[in-house]
């Protein structure tokens, strides 16, 4: 038992199963997955020692095990998941129906690469590929943000009923081992109360979810999830404000590392941001005045916020780790949209850094910050290979 | 077999008049005796059926216990997902059921069905078998019968009905059984006795389509007692996957007076309605064998 915080050992998986445990699930329906596995079996190893009290489900695929988070969920208990890539494809469905049954589920994704061909390598565009299902996304760069980000995502998810992915990435983040502070039971308990919500299936309540509705319900029903998500921003941020106050970490939303006066904004998210902030500082060193602003909310996308941290800076120089056919990198397109209409908005440049889980260096950074400057941005994000810094 | 034996049906108030079945239409009445004969303490899955249209458009509902309507291949992993919700509360007493049709349990939820009985799921499943989907205007599922005619097999179905009941009773589960409308004090009994059983079990429960079969409004009680005697759909169960006990079987009716009366099967020539009573003397055959054996 977690009676004090403590320092372990942890891989960014393993962490995501403690923040999991100190959320105190009543349910965990979860389908095994590369590289998602080992955040599984912590869990069940931690339910037989006896530290997390759950009725674990051990179904037949993904799908199934998100029909029971649903299911679960509006049954008014806590339930957590986790899966990546082909698993949160096989769920695709499902997810739809969370958000729509405005069921409070966390789930963790480990970012992998998608068939075909077959693959395990860290790449974004399997979360990205569920930007329009009505959950939160928070992107999360190590295993004590992965911990502390499940529990914010609790807070947030169940304040305004809509469901929460926590996601990093394969192997970088999911199976590298840092020194992870896990915070006690009564610290948890101070910040999380338990999932206590108005209506759930119930005998005694009687009140039914999921048949059919006309036009107006359902337009109706789109437009409170859209405000939901809205409100999400700033209980997000209380999430992220409070926890820090409770044990000194905070990560903001969109977090900005050494932007001021900044020539080039990297703008980035998940585990390249690490990089970036390495190459920042030697390019800070070399007095080259480049910038960070990570983007650790990706749903709700806080696109004022963004606009605010942009304001004045001339160039912006985004890095996807993923690919959407026909159109580029996904937080390119975001980006591009979100200062659209900004007054003296900034230039943004596009590169597909990483995409199949390629190596992104901070010499490699540091020549796309070099060549955003020299150059017009193109309207398409262009295509970076490893040997492309050199 | 006595047709005729008393039975006593203590009904609960939980299903509703005005619901939005056809009229005479066989799965309203099994819905009737299967909420009411459950009763209050239970909460329902439903994926999208007849079902889904039996129970209501919202805000309104013919079932006067919490409904949550999935998606058409979740109904037993959704039902699961409620009872160990519900088991985690300490509410272990209220139970959880799906009821869905052929298409969303011989189908595209077999997966999910599967793995929830291999899991010992403490669910109750309801099959409302009316042999294909119905409700999206009568195409072949696998519980479709040999020579049917359907929309998407206008030329009759060239295989035979999937053996749900068999398969699911090699999942070795503490109850599975057959029904029909037909029959209502097999079909209470059976409700009754799966209701005191923990663990997954499932009814499979043939209720005609009057519109998707070609009969009258009138016909579905009728058809299915047919479907009974002519020992197509014998009334039986399979308890922990061994022990089979027949509750009412064929008298010796020809499946040919079962056929006759039904617009899907109006195009069958002589030739395949004998194939279709050699098919049925064999399966039958096999089941009193089975009856035999673990007796």
């Amino acid at each position: 038992m977690i009676k004090e915080s403590k320092a372990m050992l942890l891989t960014g998986n393993h962490a995501v199963s403690y923040g999991a445990m100190l959320a105190r699930p009543n349910v965990l329906p979860i389908y095994p997955i590369t590289p998602q596995t080992p955040i599984a079996e912590k869990l069940t190893e931690l339910q037989l020692n006896g530290e997390l009290e759950a009725e674990t489900i051990t179904p037949e695929s993904e799908h199934s095990a998100m029909a029971a988070c649903i299911t679960a969920s509006l049954t008014g208990v806590r339930v957590f998941t986790a899966t990546a890539s082909q698993g949160l494809f096989l769920m695709h469905e499902m997810l739809h129906y969370a958000s729509g049954a405005r069921a409070p589920i966390v789930m963790a994704n480990v970012n992998r690469t998608i068939g075909s061909p077959w693959g395990f390598w860290p790449d974004q565009t399997d979360s990205l590929a569920q930007r329009d299902t009505g959950w939160i996304q928070y992107y999360s760069e190590s295993a004590q943000e992965s911990l502390d980000t499940v529990l914010q995502a609790y807070r947030t998810a169940e304040q305004v009923l809509l469901p929460a992915m926590v996601i990093h990435e394969a192997f970088y983040v999911s199976h590298s081992l840092e020194v992870v502070d896990v915070p006690s039971r009564t610290l948890v308990d101070s910040y999380l109360p338990p999932f206590d919500p108005e209506l759930y299936l119930d005998p005694s309540i009687n009140r039914s979810w999921g048949n059919v509705v006309n036009q107006e319900m359902f337009w109706r029903h789109r437009k409170a999830l859209g405000e939901a998500m809205d409100q999400a921003l700033d209980v997000a941020a209380k999430a992220d404000t409070e926890w820090k106050e409770l044990t000194g970490r905070g990560y903001e939303l969109l977090e900005a590392y050494r932007c001021e006066d900044a020539e080039v904004l990297i703008v980035t998210m998940g585990s390249m941001c690490g990089t970036a902030r390495e190459a920042v500082d030697m390019m800070r060193d070399q007095g080259t005045a480049a910038g960070l602003l990570k983007v650790r909310l990706f749903r709700p996308f806080p696109v004022d916020m963004l606009q605010n941290l942009l304001k004045g800076v001339p160039r912006v120089m985004v890095m996807d780790r993923n690919f959407s056919p026909g159109l580029g990198g996904i937080l390119h397109q975001e980006v591009k949209a979100a200062v659209c209409g900004m007054e003296k908005a900034p230039a943004v440049h596009g590169f597909l850094t990483g995409v199949g889980g390629l190596n992104v260096s901070p010499a490699l950074i540091a020549s796309l910050v070099k060549r955003t400057k020299l150059k017009q941005a193109d309207i398409n994000s262009i295509w970076v290979g490893e040997e492309d810094g050199e | 077999m006595e047709n005729d034996k008393h039975y006593d049906i203590c009904e609960e108030n939980i299903f509703s008049s005005g619901h939005q079945a056809c009229p005479g239409c066989g799965q309203a009445l099994a819905f009737r005796y299967v909420l009411n004969t459950l009763g209050p303490d239970t909460i329902a899955v439903v994926p999208p059926s007849c079902a889904a249209i039996i129970s209501g458009p919202q805000p309104y509902s013919s079932m006067r216990i919490p409904v949550y309507q999935t998606t058409l291949e979740s109904s037993a992993a959704s039902a699961s997902g409620i009872k160990r919700a519900l088991k985690s509360k300490g509410k272990d007493h209220i139970q959880a059921i799906a009821i869905a049709g052929d298409g969303g349990t011989y189908d595209i939820g077999f997966q999910a069905l599967s793995s929830a009985a291999e899991r010992g799921e403490d669910i109750i499943y309801f099959c409302m078998d009316n042999e294909g989907y119905m409700n999206t205007g009568t195409q072949k599922s696998s519980s479709t019968p040999h020579y049917a005619y359907t929309t998407s097999t206008p030329g009759g179905k060239t295989t035979m009905k999937k053996n749900l009941v068999e398969i699911m009773a090699a999942h070795q589960i503490p109850y599975v059984a057959t029904a029909t409308v037909g029959y209502l004090d097999d079909l209470v009994n059976k409700i009754k006795k799966a209701k005191e059983i923990k663990g997954t079990r499932l009814i499979n429960i043939l209720t005609p389509c009057l519109d998707g079969w070609g009969l009258t409004d009138s016909s579905a009680v009728g058809i299915s007692r047919l479907a009974v005697t002519s020992g197509i759909f014998p009334l039986y169960e399979v308890e922990n996957g061994t022990r089979y006990t027949l509750n009412y079987g064929a008298d010796g009716t020809p499946v040919s007076e079962y056929l006759k009366v039904q617009r899907r099967y109006r195009h069958l020539q002589e030739e395949q309605i004998n194939e279709i009573q050699a098919e049925v003397d064999l399966q039958y055959s096999i089941l009193k064998r089975k009856i035999a054996c673990f007796a």
